[in-house]
């Protein structure tokens, strides 16, 4: 299963979080978890809008040995971080807001990755297991 | 194709066999079993009563070729035994054992004709493999399942939420908290607010083993979390020497409403909640 | 999605749905700032029990409705965030520092009466 909503306007976003919360509750998530869930993608959904304009999130569920789960990867061509380890650090922004979320997304799913180039876009892959 | 066809024929021919042999067979299997020290929980009564079901579910996985049927069985039977203290090497050794029973009596079939005896084989071991393979992953996943209900049962009993007056609920927290109990305790705790209505919450730490900064840290988040609820959170039971550990790891406790023990918590969250604590007159 | 303000006696209550997307929250602070102009009131309760999800973008809105209604003399409360949703905002980071909170509506109200009270 794989499910992409193309994000490039605040509408998006709320779109994106609502079809993650009921992938993950499809998947055996508890409400608690797919409010994780839906939180970060709102999240990296927002990161989209605000620093790149276009972007896509993917959301797909997988299997571990044992497991299952959820994946989200959002994806943009904006401008990327150009410093992603400063990004990661609670507080950091750059567009007067609350900042990248960055780190917060991290606290609330298991799994954290990001790539970013300058000029070329960032993608910040997430996962979270079911327990 | 043709192979499949041949290897299908073969079963048809073997699934007779066993059905033809049953009561000897499954009489066989059953001494073997107890030979073999195997479910010793269960009296020869229920041993038989079950060898009968598994030997008829394995025959006809085998004629059928599908596994639903049997694993089905494997999940019940497992929910039926592991309350019982039946152990995963007893029911992957039993299997096993009907698997070794079966194939000795094909050998004494077709041992004068050992051409056909090894077609035979083929088709009969993978089958056998899988079925072995498929009751004993059930019962483990039985167990797990088992193991998993009774963790939770575990943790609800260790994190009561506990209302002793109107909108005041106090939960103390025992023992060593890892960061899934710590999260299972804010999400109870957080519940418990909404459902009595709590205005404020007492957190006793008094019984808390260690403390570090990623427990420390779940603390704060329930605090701040409770406060989105609309309740006062006081921590009581906070040692000298632990508070100084958090102030040095830069754990911020300005945060935190603290109290030195239970009793001074009560009495604050009381004042808070507008009770007047009057001491009794002493009796002259 | 038009946001519902409702006006009793001196307190505005505005009831959040799930979906919000961040123009429906700028379109709700400019209306509920000119609402407080409009009535003068001096209670402001923001109801968020239907919100599912508050992310940075919401949790900073009710901030900001929070801190420009004191600026006009009103005091605000955001009332019925849900207990998933209080835990997925503390790892995220979000606290609404300064901003006062109650359990539902009707603890809201008391809250702002109790206030209304002591300021006179």
């Amino acid at each position: 299963m794989e499910i992409r909503v193309t994000i490039s306007s605040d509408q998006d976003i709320v779109l994106a979080r609502q079809k993650g919360r009921s992938l993950a509750l499809e998947l055996g998530f508890s409400s608690g978890d797919a409010t994780l869930i839906a939180t970060a993608i709102s999240e990296l959904a927002r990161n989209i809008v605000s620093y790149a304009r276009n972007g896509q999130v993917i959301l797909k569920d997988i299997q571990g040995s044992n497991r299952v789960g959820i994946a989200v990867t959002a994806t943009d061509n904006g401008p990327g971080i150009p410093d992603v380890g400063q990004a990661l650090r609670d507080g950091f922004s750059t567009s007067g807001s609350l900042g990248l979320g960055l780190p917060g997304v991290r606290r609330l799913m298991d799994e954290f990755e990001i790539v970013s180039k300058p000029g070329q876009g960032t993608t910040v892959g997430v996962k979270k297991w079911r327990l | 194709m043709a192979k499949r066809d041949e290897s299908s024929e073969l079963l048809r021919e073997l699934v007779a066999h066993l059905r033809q042999n049953r009561t000897q067979l499954r009489e066989e299997w059953v001494n073997r079993i107890s030979e073999t020290r195997l479910l010793t929980a269960m009296t020869k009564e229920e041993i038989f009563a079950e060898a009968t079901s598994v030997y008829d579910s394995y025959v006809e996985a085998l004629e059928t070729e599908t596994f639903e049927a049997l694993q089905a069985y494997a999940r019940n039977l497992s929910e039926r035994i592991i309350p019982r203290g039946v152990e995963t090497h007893e029911v992957v050794g039993i299997v096993l054992l009907l698997r070794d029973v079966l194939a000795r009596s094909l050998f004494a079939k077709y041992q004068t004709d050992f051409k056909k005896l090894n077609r035979i084989l083929d088709a009969y071991e993978p089958a056998a493999n899988r079925i072995a393979n498929t009751v004993a992953v059930g019962f483990v996943q039985e167990r797990e399942r088992v193991i998993r209900q009774q963790q939770e049962a575990i943790r609800e009993l260790s994190t009561p939420v506990l209302q002793v007056r109107e909108r005041l609920l106090i939960l103390p927290i025992i023992g060593v908290i890892d960061p899934q109990r710590a999260r299972q305790l804010t999400e109870q705790l957080l519940r418990g607010i909404r459902t009595n209505r709590a205005k404020v919450v007492v957190i006793d730490i008094t019984g808390v083993a260690a403390m570090d900064v990623t427990v420390a840290n779940h603390l704060v988040q329930t605090v701040e979390a409770s406060r989105l609820l609309g309740a006062t959170v006081i921590v009581t039971g906070l040692s000298p020497e632990i508070a100084q550990t958090l102030v040095t790891i830069g754990v911020d406790l300005g945060k935190m409403n603290t109290v030195g023990d239970l009793q001074g918590g009560i009495e604050q969250a009381e004042r808070l909640l507008g009770y007047k604590v009057a001491a009794l007159a002493e009796p002259s | 999605m038009e946001v519902p303000i409702l006006k009793q006696g001196a307190v505005l209550i505005a009831t959040f749905q799930a979906a919000l997307s961040d123009a429906d929250l700028n379109q709700l602070r400019s209306a509920l700032v000119q609402q407080v102009v409009r009535f003068r009131s001096r209670g402001v309760i923001v109801d968020v029990t239907a919100m599912d999800v508050m992310d940075s973008f919401a949790s900073r809105t009710l901030r900001e409705i929070a801190h420009i209604i004191r600026l006009r003399g009103a005091e605000t409360v955001i009332v019925g965030i849900q207990p998933e949703v209080a835990f997925a905002m503390v790892q995220l980071g979000l606290t609404l520092e300064g901003v006062a909170t109650a359990l539902d509506l009707e603890e809201g109200l008391a809250y702002l009466n109790q206030k209304f009270k002591t300021m006179k």
